[in-house]
């Protein structure tokens, strides 16, 4: 049965990164604590029925979800799906592209950490509507596979990489809308920003 | 500064519209090596699969929030609450 200290040894070093899943569902930090309290009360009493040896940090994400959508997703609807499929395979490195040559290809890597903020990246990812944002957060932030996603999502592995192929596109779109912004570079006639 | 591209050859064309999924490691080892392949010969093909890697790193990096200090204690209290 659910030992406390047993649970904790397995489950709390995932407290970090449920924490940072947390903060970009509700993009709130204290919705997010009182989320990821709540996920781990639920994860305690359903220890019982976990499976040693299978994936426990799956597990953890699809109970942090379901309880997200259960609880906090109803105080925050977000509108509309926008224009996501308008945007083309490659958008922002093609936009991008003219400035990273223009700095020459050697260390393209600390660029482009210069290039987004963590504010500017958390913004973008929070800014996407919500079933693109949990997948690309689960595929792209926290690695899971798009196999796992399904599980955690509880939907199918063909609807996972959709919305992954919007979400993936929202969010070079929203990072690009930023380098404008800043003016790192320059805005694409007749692309809505 | 929009780029005018070349036009793609067919490999590009394949091998660019798997970056994401070849970054993901989601591609079975046939496709990955083929993609491999292209990339070490193709330029064109790898400047931007390199971008697109780093701008994964940056996402994940830049994604990583610290639990606050209390957060874990609050759980531990809030579990030994619980029944056993």
């Amino acid at each position: 049965m659910a030992d406390q200290a047993r649970f904790s040894a397995l489950a709390m070093e995932h407290m970090s990164s449920l924490y940072s899943a947390a903060l970009r569902m509700t993009r709130n930090p204290a919705d997010a604590e009182d989320l990821v309290q709540e996920t781990y009360l639920k994860a305690y009493r359903g220890f019982g029925g976990f499976e040693e040896g299978t994936n426990l940090k799956a597990w953890l994400y699809r109970i942090l979800t379901n309880t997200y959508i259960n609880a906090y997703r109803a105080k925050q609807r977000r509108p509309d799906e926008t224009d996501l499929d308008e945007v083309e395979d490659l958008y922002l490195y093609r936009r991008l592209g003219g400035l990273e040559a223009a700095r020459a290809s050697r260390s393209a890597e600390d660029e482009l950490m210069d290039l987004f903020t963590e504010d500017e990246v958390k913004a973008a990812l929070e800014a996407l509507p919500e079933s693109f944002r949990m997948a690309v957060l689960l595929a792209d932030v926290e690695g899971f596979s798009y196999k796992e996603i399904a599980e955690i999502l509880d939907i199918p592995i063909g609807t996972v990489m959709s919305r992954l192929h919007r979400g993936r596109k929202g969010l070079e779109k929203l990072l690009y809308e930023f380098a404008v912004s800043r003016r790192l570079a320059e805005p694409v006639p007749g692309s809505a920003t | 500064m929009a780029t005018d591209p070349a036009p793609l050859k067919p490999h590009c064309q394949d091998a660019l519209h798997e970056i994401y999924h070849l970054l993901a490691g989601e591609l079975d080892d046939r496709k990955r090596e083929q993609i491999a392949a292209h990339l070490d010969d193709c330029s064109p093909c790898a400047e931007p699969y390199d971008f697109y890697a780093e701008l994964r790193r940056c996402v994940q990096q830049r994604c990583r929030d610290t639990a606050p200090p209390g957060l874990l204690s609050r759980i531990e209290d809030a579990l030994g609450h619980e029944p056993h």
